[in-house]
């Protein structure tokens, strides 16, 4: 059976509720038309496969990566997923500046729904990957913001799962650090999980998946190999942006 | 059995299913607030480290705060407008204590979801915990703050007697009906900000209302009923009478309890089924 499927899901806000009785009062918001985020996105996603969304700013990828995760219920429609799921969405939630790194170690853990037991068994890996190990007991908001992008990499990285979702988040660190997370991806890849991976950088949608959507406005407007998504949306885009596109 | 249904029965992977109009359920919740132990244990904890990290005294302020806090009512109120009542300041306490307790408990409780908004717009968590983690917080200072009144009770000369072992019952009485309170209180907040300062200015009144500070039998029998109409009248009476008069509370006092505790719980659960799911937009 699939590990991810999709169907008809629509997700829209309702227009900006007034957030004060003034407001409320004044019936400043009245005629607001809702937001459609999602229209009518049907996807299956097979186990072991590595599935790429691309699409512009505020197309929509990261909020079908929210609804499978199940923190957007979806407007309309219907998202199961199958497996142990490991969303990689924004890296960092929840850290504490008064913690300390390895204190933020177990309460991001926790947030991402792991266990102590799990935590303790991960501690120093997620130490020496993240490479902070001289700083590790000292408050958060000592760090750079380097290293509190490499701690949370670590932390979200470091799972056991069958459904990884990961949404632009390669983009951290320097050179070397980028390259060990590349490594980390593919890894997941090779222990068989399913991957869905939202990326602005085409090159590495090319490279790790193997089929991919493109998404506007809410809508997937193709579907198929990632490659050949990648090189229509390259394309499609070009006359749009040529200047921006030229260093994808 | 057709292939289909073979393979999904030998399918152990977890199911995740999300779907339009999907709501709340109370077993869902509960399981999920089961498997998020460990998120539950960082939350209280961090509550009750975070709040005296940088400061010098720390944890003592637990402490400090309740018996400084009486010191001034006992100042004001036994030398000042003096009540006719035996060891008052185990009197003011013993009921300070338990509405210190409802009040900070239903305020925080708001203050958490909202921060919290951020939490629950990246991560998946069941979306009552934060609520849990801060009852549990409010009991853990409560358990604390009751070292300082069992020293003055020591001082005063107050007798310990057998009926004080009660006050566990009464205290879970308080504390279901303030996380029933605290669930639906913390879901509106979400939809209506002012609903935060209603409460706290409701709560002022609703103190004076209460006796704590003064005792019932100063107030006119005919207007007693005033008072009987407030829930806190019973909710504080039973956590007070165990350690104050060292008797078990009244069956009628008791079951008002019970029954306040028990129709608190349903509404925020009510509340709290029928509007969580719409949360998103709103964080």
């Amino acid at each position: 059976m699939s590990s991810i499927t999709c169907k008809n899901v629509s997700v829209s806000y309702p227009p900006r509720k007034a957030p004060s009785l003034k407001e409320w009062a004044l019936r400043r918001n009245r005629g607001a038309k809702p937001f459609d985020a999602l229209r009518d996105v049907s996807l299956i996603v097979e186990p072991g496969e590595a599935f790429g969304i691309i699409g512009g700013n505020g197309a929509g990828k990261s909020t079908l990566l929210r609804v499978i995760a199940g923190i957007i219920p979806p407007t309309r429609g219907e998202v199961i997923a199958r497996g142990v799921l490991a969303p990689i969405i924004e890296l960092g939630t929840g850290f504490d500046g008064e913690l300390s790194g390895r204190e933020n170690i177990f309460f991001n853990g926790s947030l991402l729904g792991r266990s102590r037991a799990f935590m303790r068994h991960c501690e120093d890996e997620i130490i020496d990957f993240s490479g902070i190990t001289e700083f590790i007991d000292a408050p958060l908001r000592t760090y750079s913001t380097g290293m509190i992008a490499r701690l949370a990499f670590a932390i979200a990285t470091t799972v056991e799962a069958e459904i990884v979702l990961l949404d632009e988040v390669l983009a951290v660190g320097d050179a070397a650090f980028r390259g060990k997370c590349e490594e980390r991806i593919r890894r997941f890849h090779q222990t068989g999980a399913t991957i869905l991976l939202v990326s602005h950088d085409l090159e590495s949608v090319r490279e790790t998946c193997e089929r991919a959507a493109w998404i506007d406005h809410g809508r997937i407007v193709a579907l198929g190999d990632a490659t050949e998504i990648a090189d229509a949306y390259e394309r499609g885009l070009r006359p749009i942006s040529a200047p921006a596109v030229a260093n994808v | 059995m057709t292939t289909a249904a073979l393979e999904a029965e030998r399918d152990e992977r977890p199911v995740h299913r999300y779907f339009a109009g999907q709501q709340t359920r109370f077993m869902q919740e509960w399981r999920e607030i089961l498997q998020s132990g460990h998120l539950l244990y960082n939350l209280v904890h961090r509550d009750l480290t975070i709040r005296y990290k940088r400061s010098v005294l720390g944890a003592m302020w637990t402490l400090l705060h309740p018996l400084l806090l009486t010191a001034i009512l006992v100042i004001v109120f036994s030398h000042i407008f003096r009540f006719d009542i035996e060891h008052y300041e185990v009197y003011l306490l013993a009921g300070l204590l338990p509405w210190t307790f409802f009040a900070q408990t239903t305020v925080s409780s708001m203050a958490a979801t909202a921060w919290n908004g951020a939490l629950m717009k990246r991560v998946r968590v069941p979306k009552s915990i934060f609520t849990l983690s801060t009852a549990i917080s409010g009991l853990v200072n409560l358990a604390v703050s009751y070292v300082p009144l069992i020293l003055i009770m020591v001082m005063r000369g107050v007798h310990f007697r057998p009926a004080m072992l009660f006050l566990p019952v009464s205290i879970a009485i308080l504390a279901v009906f303030t996380f029933g309170l605290s669930l639906a209180l913390s879901t509106i907040s979400i939809y209506f900000i002012d609903v935060r300062e209603m409460f706290t200015v409701a709560l002022t009144a609703l103190m004076y209302l209460t006796p704590i500070i003064w005792p019932l039998k100063i107030v006119p029998p005919r207007f007693q009923m005033v008072i009987r109409a407030n829930p806190m009248y019973y909710l504080i009476e039973i956590v007070r009478i165990p350690l104050h008069a060292g008797i078990v509370p009244s069956l009628t006092l008791v079951s008002a309890g019970v029954a306040l505790a028990l129709t608190s719980l349903l509404i925020g659960w009510l509340t709290f089924r029928r509007l969580s799911a719409g949360f998103y937009p709103h964080l």
